[in-house]
């Protein structure tokens, strides 16, 4: 399994054609206390850099960008009864959709994880 | 996230102080504020149930001198300033000629002056408008040397009482001045996050001192600007530039109370013929709070319907910590404001259902002087 990043500090877990999309420890941080999570539908169809998630902190609600294109085939049921995990497991059990990669070759364009860190570090 | 701007930012006395707290800083009003230490919800609860200490550096004190002061400000102010006891405070309004807000503020009768607190995003704007219409012979000074802090919560008294003792002899909107470590404080007892508390003016280059021994005892942790803002919408407190506008007025912001019985009889300020008339027809919109259903927050700019019909607005909306369910407060057609009512509110093209809430959403906690214990 590779993990993937995206400079919207999203992760990206692609196993086979599917890919396990999430938020970074970095922007759980950012964000702050989590109190709400929309994730989309399964079936939706989505293209890199769309709307795909909203994620509420306390302050305000910011966008969940796709990163790759794709079939939406799971939201995190988890994350509507206990959207906290986003900030207590941003990487593991606090992950957003699940999806078939449309075209694997976007995933080209992703940085590895110690791309992102550089970029992380940076900021 | 936050966004990055271009605009000047102005350091506050208390800025590395915040800094090495770990505090992360945002710009606010044109300032460099703390919008959190440790995390909004631990900070709000915290605040609910100890002492939460907030630099509220960026407010604008002013000080008015000068024979008939009092009465000057009454022609701005909808409230009853002639009769404020020396060492009495009281929440008012600057009005504008229609009976806009141009601000909300607390004015207090000290023995030498009369002081004044201003949002610090309008302090200037706040100035220049009263500078205008005050007679040349009232002064007003812009207190820049002064920083202000905040002590909100239930320990507070216990804080605060142990480091500058006299102060637990307060009661709510009372106030007096306080020495402590060869400073004088102007400390009164008011806030804006409804529970029991202190606000204190202290001089600049003595604030993070003070600071620095309030936090060193145990009830007190330092609170930033977001748990600020959680904590005044649960107790149904208006936040200007978001409740309040020169758009809005003392009678549809529900904030008649600010405008006591002489000033209602009489007239005489700003505005007056616009919101007395209002007060006797009753307003055409009103502020009310909103009980959201479910998870979802509605958010300032949110459009509230009854059923098809476009009814109003939310204002200010987020998640209430201590209520534990995400909380409005918007402005509805008079028609639909009564509590209990069932609205709906658009978010991101969904509607989500609301009900008409009586404020404070959590209950104030008030020192009054008089209340059962």
């Amino acid at each position: 399994m590779s993990r993937y990043f995206t400079e919207d500090h999203e992760w990206v877990d692609v196993e086979g054609e599917v890919a396990t999309v999430g938020i970074t420890d970095y922007a759980q941080e950012q964000l702050g206390d989590i109190v709400f999570v929309e994730v989309p539908e399964e079936g939706k169809e989505v293209s890199k850099g769309d709307d795909a998630a909203v994620v509420e902190s306390v302050k305000a609600a910011s966008d969940v960008y796709a990163p790759v294109s794709g079939t939406v085939i799971e939201g995190n049921a988890a994350l509507e009864g206990d959207p906290a995990l986003v900030n207590s497991s941003p990487e593991e059990d606090g992950w957003f959709f699940k999806l078939t990669l449309s075209d694997a070759s976007e995933l080209d364009e992703l940085m590895d994880e110690a791309a992102y860190k550089a970029f992380v570090a940076k900021l | 996230m936050t966004e990055a701007t271009e605009e000047t930012i102005t350091p506050l006395p208390l800025d590395g102080w915040h800094r090495a707290q770990g505090a992360r800083m945002v710009s606010f009003a044109g300032y460099a504020m703390p919008i959190q230490y440790e995390g909004i919800m631990a900070e709000h609860l915290w605040t609910r149930e100890n002492a939460g200490l907030f630099d509220v550096s960026h407010m604008g004190q002013l000080s008015f001198t000068g024979e008939g002061a009092d009465k000057a400000l009454e022609t701005l102010l909808p409230g009853e300033i002639q009769a404020l006891g020396v060492d009495r405070m009281r929440y008012s309004l600057l009005l504008d000629e229609t009976g806009g807000i141009h601000d909300d503020l607390m004015v207090t009768r000290r023995a030498n002056d009369i002081y004044m607190v201003v949002n610090g995003a309008t302090k200037f704007d706040d100035i220049g408008y009263m500078r205008e219409h005050l007679p040349d012979e009232i002064s007003m000074n812009h207190m820049e040397d002064q920083a202000l802090l905040a002590l909100q919560g239930p320990k507070a008294v216990t804080a605060l009482s142990r480091l500058v003792p006299g102060v637990e002899a307060l009661y709510f909107m009372q106030a007096g001045a306080f020495e402590w470590d060869g400073a004088t404080l102007w400390v009164s007892r008011s806030g804006y996050t409804g529970e029991d508390g202190f606000e204190i003016s202290v001089p600049a280059d003595k604030v993070e001192a003070l600071a620095q021994a309030l936090v060193d005892q145990d009830e007190v942790k330092p609170i930033g600007l977001g748990a600020r803002d959680s904590l005044r919408l649960e107790a149904g407190l208006p936040l200007y530039g978001h409740d309040l506008s020169l758009e809005t007025d003392p009678v549809s912001a529900d904030l008649t109370f600010a405008m006591q019985k002489r000033r209602r009889e009489e007239g005489g300020f700003m505005g007056a013929d616009a919101i007395l008339r209002k007060l006797a027809d009753g307003p055409a919109t009103k502020r009310v709070g909103l009980a959201i259903e479910g998870r979802l927050p509605a958010r300032e700019g949110a459009e509230i319907y009854a059923g098809d019909t476009l009814i109003g607005a939310v204002t200010s909306g987020g998640f209430a910590p201590s209520v534990g369910e995400p909380i409005a407060m918007g402005y509805v057609d008079a028609a639909y404001s009564a509590p209990g009512t069932r609205l709906q509110i658009e978010v991101r093209g969904k509607r989500i259902d609301a009900v008409v809430a009586p404020m404070p959403f959590v209950p104030h906690r008030y020192h009054r002087k008089g209340a059962a214990k």
